[in-house]
């Protein structure tokens, strides 16, 4: 970068570009005790330029038209147009591995308590980006126009049915229609390859940028000053970077693998049907991202109010993290009691997951209700579990 | 305070925010008239139907605005009830399950629509008797011409029934 007389210092006198590449790579410390866990933010950027890229080549040819869509993505994305197939699984499947790379990174943030002061920021902006990123692919699930996705579209849209006052009219002017229709289609369209895409970047930057303030979190949750980082730590370009290249091309392996061996599971047979709005499939769920939620949903069979305002509260309480725990000890790692809870609550999810994925009746219907109750618990646990951590920290210190 | 004088830079300030103001408003109004149904789709019209098609025990679903309508007519083995049955003998509902707008299926053999999305379950009435459904299947706004229905306009039937429920 520092070549003299060059065209990057050409540049710099106009642009002070290395001011900025100092700033977000080349002296952007972070802390040695990280562990491959820290590779994943990094993951959901490479998911997302695929995604992008994929999504570019998908946009060439889908038609985003009640009676054109299903053709346009099963005949001419899918048999037609050379190698359209790469692009669709390549685009279905990073759709699937973007929650699963996102939900670590949502994991590890919670385990070493990266939601923690200073990192509030970091923590709500990366919130909205979860929100963000399930409205894309919520928007994006209806485009092949299958009887999932128009099913899909038509029971969550229902849910803002029981918004007091304005609900009923407001679910009507979500669709366009008294039900999901092609005006629908073209609006969930739009918001899936602009606006929500859009977004998406932007809350990304200041995502990013809020990392560069304060810092990265590390293992022991030890605040750091970038003094003593810069001495201890390592730049993010090129140490970090040289690392996660590797991590890069291991997960790019996994991520092809799947791509091409094993794409089944990020497409439902159902929709492979053509949408028919008279013709409920017998079993709707979601893709399996939302399973837990929509669990949460379901759990509480006997109350539907009770149900829908478990299932908001479900996808938002997980902003209010870092007021919910004030514990004085920042990791996971030096938090016994908290440890049990953390993983309690992994359990958990993926408990609500493959509940979800199953008939809501009988035992499986109480079941759901236990584990919606857990899930909120672990949440309810946060000021005890912090009460108990901070009077253990003021004997300690006297 | 008040007898501060408003300067020229104040004046400006807020007759410039105040026209952004005007200007912002009317562009959001204008985006959310976009999103409204259009007018073709709101004047969908009336959907009429002859219910002596329906043979007894037997059950029709009709479009209706896009939405299916369930006519059931009844038998006398089947559940009774006064206030929800139109011109004597049929159920006329809405087929959009009250909890989460699925399509309920009429079980023939036990009688009643059973909910696939969530399990909730309905008689032959449309009241739910089973599962999360929070209300019986809506009755559509109907009006009688002989054995016609004409679903989507008030009759005095619909107004009779709606005053007895």
């Amino acid at each position: 970068m520092e070549k003299k007389g060059g065209f990057i210092e050409w540049l710099d006198r106009r642009l002070a570009i290395t001011a900025v590449w100092r700033i977000m790579m080349s002296e952007y410390y972070l802390p040695k005790n990280i562990n491959f866990l820290w590779s994943f933010g990094v993951l959901t950027m490479l998911v997302f330029a695929i995604l992008v890229v994929s999504g570019i080549f998908l946009l060439m040819y889908y038609k985003p038209d009640a009676k054109l869509a299903f053709d346009s993505v099963n005949k001419t994305i899918m048999m037609d147009v050379a190698f359209g197939w790469v692009f669709r699984h390549t685009h279905a499947v990073a759709a699937s591995i973007m929650f699963l790379v996102l939900y670590i990174h949502i994991a590890r943030g919670m385990y070493y308590g990266s939601y923690k002061a200073p990192r509030e920021v970091v923590w709500i902006t990366g919130f909205l980006l979860f929100v963000l990123m399930s409205a894309t692919a919520f928007t994006g699930y209806l485009l092949p126009w299958g009887q999932m996705s128009y099913w899909a579209a038509q029971t969550i849209t229902t849910l803002f049915e029981k918004i007091p006052f304005i609900g009923p009219d407001l679910v009507i002017w979500i669709r366009g229609n008294y039900i999901v229709a092609d005006a629908t289609l073209t609006r969930f369209f739009a918001l899936h390859v602009v606006f929500l895409p859009l977004l998406l970047i932007v809350v990304t930057a200041i995502h990013l940028y809020a990392v560069r303030i304060v810092g990265s979190n590390n293992e022991d949750g030890i605040p750091m000053t970038k003094e003593e980082k810069k001495v201890k730590g390592i730049p993010f370009w090129p140490v970090f970077m040289a690392k996660e290249y590797f991590v890069m091309s291991v997960f790019l392996l996994f991520f092809f693998y799947l791509v091409f061996f094993n794409y089944d599971f990020a497409m439902d047979p159902i929709n492979f049907q053509p949408a028919n709005i008279l013709q409920t499939p017998p079993h709707i769920y979601p893709e399996w991202y939302f399973l837990a939620y929509y669990e949460v949903l379901r759990g509480f069979f006997f109350s539907q109010n009770l149900g829908l305002i478990a299932f908001v509260a479900s996808m938002f309480i997980i902003l209010f993290m870092p007021w919910l725990d004030k514990s004085p000890i920042v990791s996971g790692k030096h938090r016994p009691l908290y440890k049990i809870a953390f993983w309690v609550f992994i359990l958990d999810f993926l408990f609500l997951t493959i509940l979800g994925k199953l008939p809501p009746t009988g035992l499986f219907a109480w079941l759901g209700f236990v584990g919606s109750i857990v899930f909120f618990l672990f949440f309810a646990a946060l000021p005890i579990i912090s009460k108990i951590e901070k009077s253990q920290v003021e004997r300690a210190g006297r | 305070m008040a007898d501060d004088k408003m300067s020229r830079r104040d004046f400006l300030l807020y007759a410039m925010g105040g026209w952004a103001a005007v200007g912002v408003a009317g562009v959001l109004y204008a985006m959310y008239k976009t999103w409204e149904p259009l007018p073709d789709v709101k004047a969908q019209a009336t959907t009429k139907f002859d219910l002596s098609k329906v043979k007894p025990g037997q059950l029709k679903v009709i479009s209706w605005r896009g939405k299916p309508v369930f006519i059931l007519h009844k038998t006398p083995d089947m559940k009774k009830c006064d206030n929800r049955t139109i011109a004597g003998e049929y159920t006329v509902v809405l087929g959009i399950c009250t909890h989460l707008g699925c399509i309920p299926n009429w079980e023939a053999d036990k009688k009643i629509w059973h909910c696939p999305c969530h399990g909730g379950e309905y008689n032959a009435c449309g009241v739910n008797i089973f599962g999360p459904p929070p209300r019986p299947l809506e009755i559509p706004p109907f009006k009688l011409e002989g054995k016609t229905i004409v679903i989507g306009e008030e009759g005095p039937e619909y107004k009779k029934l709606m005053g007895q429920a």
